[in-house]
């Protein structure tokens, strides 16, 4: 036997199919299809966790997704274990390890509830007056602590080795939920033949008919319809179900995220499906059918283990057949929760009695009790529980005063009434409305594309909520253009109607008293911490939550929101929808990690993208350094080289003899047009109308504040046709900037950019023995000095491959940048190679370049500049036109304070002591001696060792920099100053002869 | 002609997938880049042989040559039999700019039943409004693509070259994925 509390002849599961799981070490009997909750039960297990600030001994409170209390950890193995998980929705499989959480050394003797006794200290908003003194005790002590004793279960240090999976859909119409209304939504809809989603969080369909064993629909038991009417939906071409799957977040334009369980609930999940996966559906329509949540009564002491809703012990016992106790009391406001007492009652289950707060129950429960031979106590109320791990007796006493008395049980049931679950319709921005009659927030104006039906709509009549939602799947599906299928009709009969529910505190726990009247069960909060929250000034519904936490966590207000809003409504003696809603959040229920970043991990998390010449580089030893998303080799060491010494050696050998470099991933941008000029000369500070077919020139560009935003080299083609490069990090952005500029400021010229960075290898060959190396290679041009100087560019052949061939330099050195389409760069890269190679280049990486540039003061846009520099402050006055009338940022430039005299200038910095390399970020004084907080001038942006020079090399932003030449500034660092002297930025070369070489 | 033998397209030959969707790349094509006002449409059409689209979705294919509409201004020319697109659009006088895009652009095939939801693993788009014969430039997860619908159960995934590893892998999940 599963338990000693199951019974015979009652649920639906199989008794020969079992499973074993252990819970806090201890092996327990399950049957298929239990939740961890309907087996903990089943073996008379109720103290199940510890409560989050009081450490509480606490149970199950409720069988779904709304439970508070029932957190556990559970574990396959070391690194497949999720904490915090609802016992009341996991499934139970063969060899799961269960353990409970937020107790120490164990659930039956926690330490941590000795804050029960404390709790005193501990009121509603204790954080907030209390750890203010001593200040330097926070860091130390108050912090260190609160972080360990706060937060419930712990997290894996493990990575998950779990897969997920994630697909977005698409649909006519999405309902949510399938139980009565649900089911009857998507029959009308799919029977049309538009497409339609149906998901529900639960292993089966079904919703309420899970417990409510008196309805009937066509004359079939409610659940059995529920189960053959999916079955009957799957099999449609045009539905998809989804069970196991909740939908946790509705955003813009009818886009719902659904998160589908697909392993969670199998002892041996087959390694090739996904743990979770997360559908991204966009529905043309959504029907809500999420149902509604049953509220508990709030009395003193209302929290014990064996305390829980009604519907719950009604699911445990029709469902799963377990019996929540053998002899058990019913507190309620509500009708609902005398079905309970009778279904339990006719299992077999002695019920004590049923206190109904009310004077008048609905007179047909009333009724049926008496024929039970139930006892009714209307007008009573439950005041006390007594029972330390487990409810053992209630105090019942007529309302309104009286010693009362007490009562043995060892389960309590209760119901205040139930409340729509609102939270996807107000996540859609819907509004919702407060019904004064049923005391109850429903859907008001909706936002989207959406209707709600059944109880979560405030319908609460069985036929009702059946017509109603095979209305609102007719109508939504035939707004979406679906005309086919015959009208459905479905009849429901059950027996009975219910009325009632209250909201706020009960009997024994009103303004005046001070006991423990649980409102929010996971966060502690009680009746008297939200009347302190009024007292001490909090009248908004949103700062009394946050005040006393209430609702907040994964409750997300399921069952703590109405109670808490009738206690702040009689404190502040104002009207419930005066005192506002709280927002409900998604997710409606926690989602994992896992399942958001789906298939985004690994390789996957980024494109890492690789140049046609990667694998070339990898042979080679190159090392790798990521830029935007590129992979760029960044040195090539030889054994037992540093990082220093490969970059010494290839900076040395480039100038002495040649080196090659992978240029491909510099953007590129082809501008194509008759306006193709004029459209350049807008958007950069130089001329381009001057500039010949054949010639390339260096360009800035600004932003409209004058600043600059990019540069790069730009070859004229032709007349019409312009090649225009980017920095590598930049080309998406530039190209964005330009075409917003062409589209919206420049939309009459006639031109077109499309982006190339892709379609061309980059070859550049650098150094003196440049022209020898790719001479034999190139055909159809004439490479001497005469033909193609410096800044050329020509179309060509090199190694037979359709080629365009600029001659310019990123080094200072004689130089050619050999462009190929990308399929042929490494056959053209092999052939440069067996060149160079004999003739003693190099190949050389990022990292050379870098320093190979700073030799010449060429600037590094985003290095070098930062958003504030001009092309002035750059020292690039010579690039900006003095003739053209316009061009983005020509205004910017004219800005007061960018002509203002001691700017930051870009200048050169060399050490007073050669052998020492600035730190790149270092703030630079003119006064080392000054107190703090020093002047500070600027900072170094470039700094390196030029084994070319035999010294350090840096460049620096500092203010009146041009102004400062051969001044002596100093680098405070944190161990020593450090003497600097204000030089330009060419540091080799200084009459640029080489390039002409 | 260059030497075919010496280009190295990136996952040359890779297959992947599963019984649902096959993934595989593509041969190499050559490619264009077209813009143009309408005015330049009949011309350029003629040109190239096929009756460019103009509406969104759009595309025309004849003899292995593909013209996809891309933007009001733009098209995205595909010629699988390796043909001089350049060229031909060199011989029209009519204002437009033409782009030889061969080597930035890679395609990858995918095909089969499940072909549909291995490429909903990252792309947005509701492929039962995007007939066979029809094209989009759209997303697959952190890639810009050009969705082309070239059968029921068959599309062309081009994207740029570097970004073809990101997507092939992207899409062997979704193929798996599609097989459960």
């Amino acid at each position: 036997m599963s338990g000693a509390n199951r019974i015979a002849g009652q649920g639906r599961l199989t008794p020969a199919r079992t499973a074993r799981f252990t819970f806090d070490g201890r092996s327990y009997e399950a049957l298929e299809g239990d939740t961890v909750a309907s087996a903990l039960i089943a073996n008379g297990v109720h103290l199940v966790g510890r409560s989050f600030k009081y450490h509480r001994p606490r149970g199950i409170l409720s069988a779904g997704a709304e439970e508070p209390n029932a957190l556990i950890d559970v574990a396959r193995d070391k690194a497949r274990r999720q904490p915090n998980v609802r016992a009341t929705v996991q499934e139970v499989f063969d060899g799961m390890i269960v353990s409970s959480q937020n107790r120490w050394p164990s659930l039956a003797f926690d330490v941590g509830g000795v804050n029960n006794l404390l709790s005193p200290l501990f009121a509603a908003g204790f954080y907030y007056k209390t750890f203010m003194w001593p200040k330097a005790a926070w860091d130390k002590l108050y912090e260190p602590v609160i972080r360990h004793a706060a937060g419930l279960g712990v997290a894996p240090t493990e990575a998950d080795p779990d897969r997920y999976a994630g697909r977005f859909a698409f649909c006519d119409v999405l309902v949510v939920g399938a139980g009565v209304a649900g089911l009857s939504a998507a029959l009308a809809a799919a029977g049309t033949g538009a497409r339609v989603i149906l998901c529900d969080e639960q292993p089966e369909a079904g919703g309420a008919l899970h417990f409510d064993g008196s309805v009937t629909i066509d004359g079939q038991p409610g659940y059995e319809w529920a189960q053959a009417t999916t079955a009957r939906l799957a099999a449609m071409e045009n539905v998809t179900v989804l069970s196991r799957t909740t939908a946790f977040g509705y955003y813009n334009h009818n886009f719902v995220g659904l998160v589908e369980r697909v392993t969670d609930h199998l002892a041996r999940p087959e390694r090739k499906l996904p743990r979770e996966r997360l559908w991204q559906v966009r529905a043309r329509r959504v029907i809500l059918a999420t149902g509604s949540i049953e509220r508990h009564m709030v009395f003193a002491n209302n929290d014990r283990p064996g305390i829980m809703l009604a519907s719950a012990a009604r699911t445990y016992l029709n469902h799963f057949g377990v019996a929540v106790g053998r002899r058990i009391g019913v507190y309620t406001a509500s009708d609902s929760a005398y079905e309970a007492a009778f279904d339990l009652k006719r299992a077999g289950v002695a019920i004590a009695a049923i206190v109904d707060n009310r004077e008048k129950p609905g007179e047909a429960v009333v009724a049926e009790a008496r024929k039970l031979g139930i006892e009714v106590l209307a007008g009573h109320s439950v005041v006390d529980t007594k029972g330390h791990r487990r409810v053992s007796s209630m105090k019942v006493a007529r309302n309104g005063g009286g010693s009362g008395r007490s009562i043995a049980i060892d389960a309590l049931l209760m119901s205040a009434g139930w409340t729509p679950s609102v939270h996807l319709f107000s996540q859609s921005r819907g509004k919702v409305a407060y019904d004064a009659e049923s005391g109850r927030f429903l859907p008001g104006a909706y936002a989207q594309d959406c209707l709600s039906v059944g109880s979560c709509n405030g319908t609460d009549a069985l036929q009702a909520s059946i017509e109603e939602g095979l209305a609102a799947g007719e109508l939504m599906a035939r707004a979406t253009g679906y005309d086919g299928g015959d009208k459905v009709e479905l009849r429901g009969e059950n027996a009975f109607e219910w009325t009632g529910g209250m909201a706020g505190a009960g009997e024994g726990a009103g303004a005046d008293t001070t006991v423990k009247a649980f409102v929010d069960f996971q966060n502690d909060v009680c009746a008297k911490d939200i009347r302190l929250a009024v007292r001490e000034g909090m009248h908004s519904i949103e700062h009394i939550k946050r005040f006393t936490t209430n609702g907040m966590a994964t409750d997300q207000g399921k069952l703590s929101n109405i109670h808490g809003l009738a206690i702040a409504s009689e404190v502040l003696n104002r009207e419930i929808p005066k005192i506002g809603l709280t927002t409900f959040r998604s997710p409606y229920t926690p989602v994992t990690f896992g399942t958001l970043i789906s298939h985004s991990r690994g390789d996957l998390f980024d494109p890492a993208r690789k140049t046609p010449m990667h694998e070339w580089e990898v042979a080679q030893g190159a090392l790798f350094e990521d830029v935007g998303n590129w992979k760029r080799a960044w040195y090539y060491p030889r054994s037992g080289e540093t990082m220093q010494d490969a970059v010494n050696r290839e900076c040395r050998t480039v100038r002495n003899a040649a080196g090659v470099f992978d240029a491909s991933t510099l953007g590129k941008i082809e501008v194509v047009g008759p306006d193709a000029a004029e459209f350049l000369n807008l958007m950069y500070t130089n001329a381009w109308d001057t500039l010949k077919p054949g010639r390339c020139r260096y360009g800035i560009m600004l932003r409209e504040d004058g600043y600059v935003y990019d540069d790069g080299v730009v070859g004229r083609i032709a007349e019409d046709r312009f090649h225009v490069t980017t920095t590598t990090g930049g080309a998406p952005r530039v190209m964005n900037h330009m075409e917003d500029y062409l589209q919206t400021e420049f939309p009459h010229l006639r031109v077109w950019l499309t982006s190339t960075t892709e379609q061309w290898a980059v070859i550049a060959v650098q150094g003196p023995k440049a022209r020898e190396i790719i001479e034999p290679l190139v055909e159809g041009i004439d490479i001497s000095n005469e033909a193609f100087p410096h800044m050329s560019v020509r179309e060509g052949t090199v190694c037979g491959v359709p080629a365009r061939l600029f001659r310019m330099s990123f080094t200072g050195e004689l130089g050619y940048e050999i462009n190929v389409p990308a399929d042929y760069g490494q056959a053209v890269w092999e052939a440069v190679w067996a060149r160079a190679e004999p003739l003693g280049a190099c190949a050389y990486g990022t990292e050379t370049m870098h320093v190979l540039r700073a030799e010449k003061g060429y600037i590094i846009v985003g290095q070098d500049t930062d958003g504030t520099v001009t092309p002035y402050d750059a020292g690039l006055a010579w690039a900006v036109s003095k003739k053209k009338a316009d061009f983005v940022g020509i205004r910017g430039l004219k800005r007061p304070d960018l002509v203002k005299e001691g700017r930051k200038q870009l200048v050169g910095l060399v050490t007073k002591d050669p052998g020492v390399v600035l730190e790149e970020g270092t703030q630079i004084v003119a006064d080392p001696n000054e107190p703090k907080p020093m002047t500070m001038l600027g900072h170094v942006t470039s700094s390196y060792w030029s084994e070319n020079c035999g010294r350090s090399i840096a460049m620096a932003l500092i203010a009146g920099g041009q102004a400062r030449m051969g001044q002596t500034l100093y680098a405070p660092t944190a161990d020593r100053t450090i003497a600097v002297e204000v030089s330009d930025m060419v540091f080799i070369d200084k009459n640029g002869e080489r390039l002409n070489g | 002609m260059a030497d075919q033998t010496l280009r190295r397209p990136p996952l040359a030959g890779r297959q992947g997938g599963s019984a649902a969707a096959r993934i595989s790349m593509a041969a190499p094509a050559t490619r264009l880049s077209l813009r143009a006002g309408a005015d330049a449409v009949p011309a350029l059409s003629a040109a190239f042989g096929l009756d460019l689209p103009v509406r969104p979705k759009g595309a025309a294919s004849a003899g292995g040559r593909h013209g996809l509409w891309i933007g009001p201004d733009e098209w995205l020319l595909i010629d699988e039999t390796g043909a001089d697109l350049m060229a031909l659009a060199a011989a029209v006088p009519a204002m437009h700019s033409a782009v030889d895009v061969s080597h930035r652009n890679v395609a990858i095939l995918v095909s089969g039943p499940g072909a549909a939801t291995a490429i909903a693993v990252g792309c947005p788009l509701d492929l039962t409004r995007l007939p066979a014969g029809a094209a989009a430039r759209t997303v697959l997860g952190k890639a810009e693509v050009v969705l082309f619908r070239t059968g029921e159960d068959d599309y062309r995934v081009e994207c740029w070259r570097s970004f073809a590893p990101y997507a092939f892998d992207l899409l062997v999940e979704g193929a798996d994925d599609a097989d459960l």
